[in-house]
């Protein structure tokens, strides 16, 4: 067998325990509640008759292990349950919220790579001026919060330009653009901080392979500053920037759930939220088991990515 | 005892290093704290009014002498709430990073001081804790434990255990292979002792320098837990709160979402050149990061 395929066969594998982990937490949510979790649910005026309806529901009234088994069982045939607000199963709620979740950090991400990269590359290779102004807008996006950011782009761009609606939400497929025009501005809020983290991680990774010996070869040989920088150095800081992508995907799902309340998106971040003003324990559950298994499944993308663009990396964790 | 040895190891042979550049980002931010500390901790000496009053004919007051940060929908006075709330963002903040240094110091100590079976117990147990991203872990604490600002500290102190562990337990690790720490070993020193006088006093430099940088992370994180309404609670002023508050008036009174904002920048840009400087001066090793 190959070597990158015994690579991957192990890293889906570690992955498992992960997962196994992330249920166990995610499944001791409601029952670490400080006194009874379905009393806390339904409040002071349920009946004793409804209490114990709904315990039963939940698989309460039995032992935490029978519960584990049933509710992975469950989990893993689809059933994910129901909302005990709206009793909706939980399965269609998160097919409608995921999607806005999804684009909103897909599209974060996209731009924070597009914009982080080049001006990190610019920040490694420039004169002074790249350097001051580069480190500028890392200072800036690292302590900046968020949604303040948020609140201040609907100041000038909602509020004071009338160039973009503050908050709202249309799907794609039914008005691409006004979904794109939504969009904007929550994109351009998580992408920026994210941007900046791109941008110090590239221009860090280039400017220690501009050090290196086999670039100085390259010049030696008269080839180009400009190919020595996109065919050799970005191609060797690939792996760094690839794991700080994967790193801060997780930044970005944690950014998604306060920029997703702010702009009013309908996506699972605010699905949680709402869910934990208003105790709905199992719509809690499934929001952060969603975006838990999200986070987990990009790190494991990530991490495949940097050891087929790396080899030595792959042979690293062989051992 | 700690100042002293890490004085001793900033003096040794890499004395090229800009010392000056160091001293002067500990200087800025070690100012910048100080002035929100004091302002915070005296606020109700130095809070013009009380930020929980209400005022009608003051309601979204534009800035002015009498009200510097102007007033909010309910007629509050926008700079008095900003200092109380500072105060509150400031308290959960450094008791979180605080607490959690408690436990992750003798943590990283025991792992990376006994390694083997201690080290994989005490670094598998942490590692749970990462599988889920940190704002996730600590509305995940928030939905089992309730709202409130003492369960915002708990759960930005347990996000940050295994980070600050972590570092300790690189930092345990580098100083036990000194020869010194051996020696003393070998003298008949016994392990409380070899760690009380050798290894802790000499492996803290790392930690403090990221204990100082989460402070930054953490001030962005307990606003962001209030501006959900997860957080400090209402009527108590917080920084977060305040801006969740204002959103639906940003328009026709911005001064109420512009300054609690700048005053959480400004205290996370603080905290960061405080750990940039500290790291210069403490870290040139880089363990921390």
């Amino acid at each position: 067998m190959s070597r990158l395929l015994m690579f991957v066969l192990r890293r889906v594998l570690v992955t498992i325990p992960t997962l196994i982990v992330m249920s166990i937490v995610v499944f001791l949510i409601i029952r670490l509640v400080p006194g009874d979790p379905v009393r806390t649910m339904l409040g002071f005026r349920a009946t004793e008759a409804n209490v114990a309806e709904l315990r039963h529901q939940l698989g309460l009234d039995q032992s935490l292990f029978t519960q584990y088994l049933a509710w992975t069982g469950d989990l893993l045939r689809g059933d994910l349950g129901t909302d005990i607000v709206s009793h909706a199963p939980l399965s269609e709620l998160l097919m409608q919220r995921l999607p806005v979740t999804l684009e909103l950090a897909g599209l974060s991400m996209l731009l924070a790579v597009v914009a982080g990269v080049p001006l990190g590359v610019w920040a490694a290779t420039g004169g002074p001026w790249s350097r001051r102004l580069t480190e500028g807008f890392v200072v800036f996006g690292v302590s900046v919060p968020d949604f303040w950011l948020g609140i201040m782009l609907v100041l000038v761009f909602s509020g004071t330009l009338m160039l973009l609606p503050p908050t709202g939400y249309v799907p794609f497929v039914d008005d691409p653009a006004a979904n794109l025009r939504y969009m904007t501005l929550p994109v351009l809020t998580l992408a920026t901080g994210e941007a900046a983290y791109i941008l110090r991680t590239t221009r860090g990774a280039i400017a220690s392979v501009m050090g290196r010996p086999f670039v100085t070869f390259l010049r030696a040989k008269g080839i180009s500053e400009r190919r020595i920088v996109f065919g050799h150095a970005l191609r060797n800081a690939g792996p760094s920037i690839v794991t700080v992508v994967g790193i801060q995907v997780g930044v970005l799902l944690g950014g998604a759930i306060i920029i997703e309340t702010l702009f009013a998106l309908p996506g699972v971040g605010r699905l949680v939220v709402t869910g934990i003003t208003q105790r709905n324990y199992p719509t809690v559950q499934v929001g952060v088991l969603a975006i838990a298994t999200i986070f987990i499944l990009v790190s494991l993308i990530t991490d495949l990515v940097v050891g087929w663009l790396d080899p030595r990396v792959a042979d690293g964790m062989m051992k | 005892m700690s100042g002293r040895a890490i004085m001793a190891r900033s003096a040794t042979p890499s004395g090229r290093r800009p010392m000056s550049a160091s001293t002067r980002y500990i200087l800025a931010g070690g100012a910048i704290l100080a002035v929100l500390g004091i302002a915070a901790a005296a606020a109700p000496l130095i809070a013009p009014y009380d930020p929980e009053s209400m005022a009608v004919r003051e309601v979204m007051g534009v800035p002015s002498l009498l009200h510097p940060f102007g007033s909010d929908v309910l007629g509050r006075d926008v700079l008095s709430r900003v200092i109380y709330g500072l105060r509150a963002s400031l308290l959960i903040s450094i008791s979180a990073v605080a607490a959690s240094l408690v436990v992750a110091i003798p943590a990283g100590v025991l792992a990376g001081y006994f390694g083997r079976w201690v080290d994989s117990l005490i670094s598998r147990t942490l590692d749970m804790i990462l599988v889920l991203p940190a704002m996730l872990l600590a509305i995940t604490l928030i939905a089992i434990l309730g709202p409130g600002s003492v369960v915002a500290a708990i759960a930005i102190a347990v996000i940050y255990l295994p980070i600050l562990a972590r570092v300790m337990r690189t930092s345990t690790l580098v100083v036990t292979r000194n020869e010194y720490v051996e020696g003393s070993r070998a003298r008949g020193a016994g392990h409380l002792r070899v760690l009380m006088t050798h290894v802790i006093p000499n492996a803290l430099g790392p930690v403090i320098v990221q204990a100082s940088v989460l402070s930054a992370f953490a001030m962005q994180l307990e606003a962001g837990l209030s501006f959900l309404g997860l957080g400090t609670q209402p009527p108590t002023p917080s920084l977060g709160g305040m801006l969740s508050d204002g959103r639906d008036v940003l328009t026709q009174a911005p001064w109420v979402e512009i300054f609690p904002g700048l005053a959480i920048v400004v205290a996370v840009l603080g905290f960061s050149f405080l750990g940039e400087g500290l790291r210069r001066a403490f870290d040139p090793r880089g363990v921390a990061e």
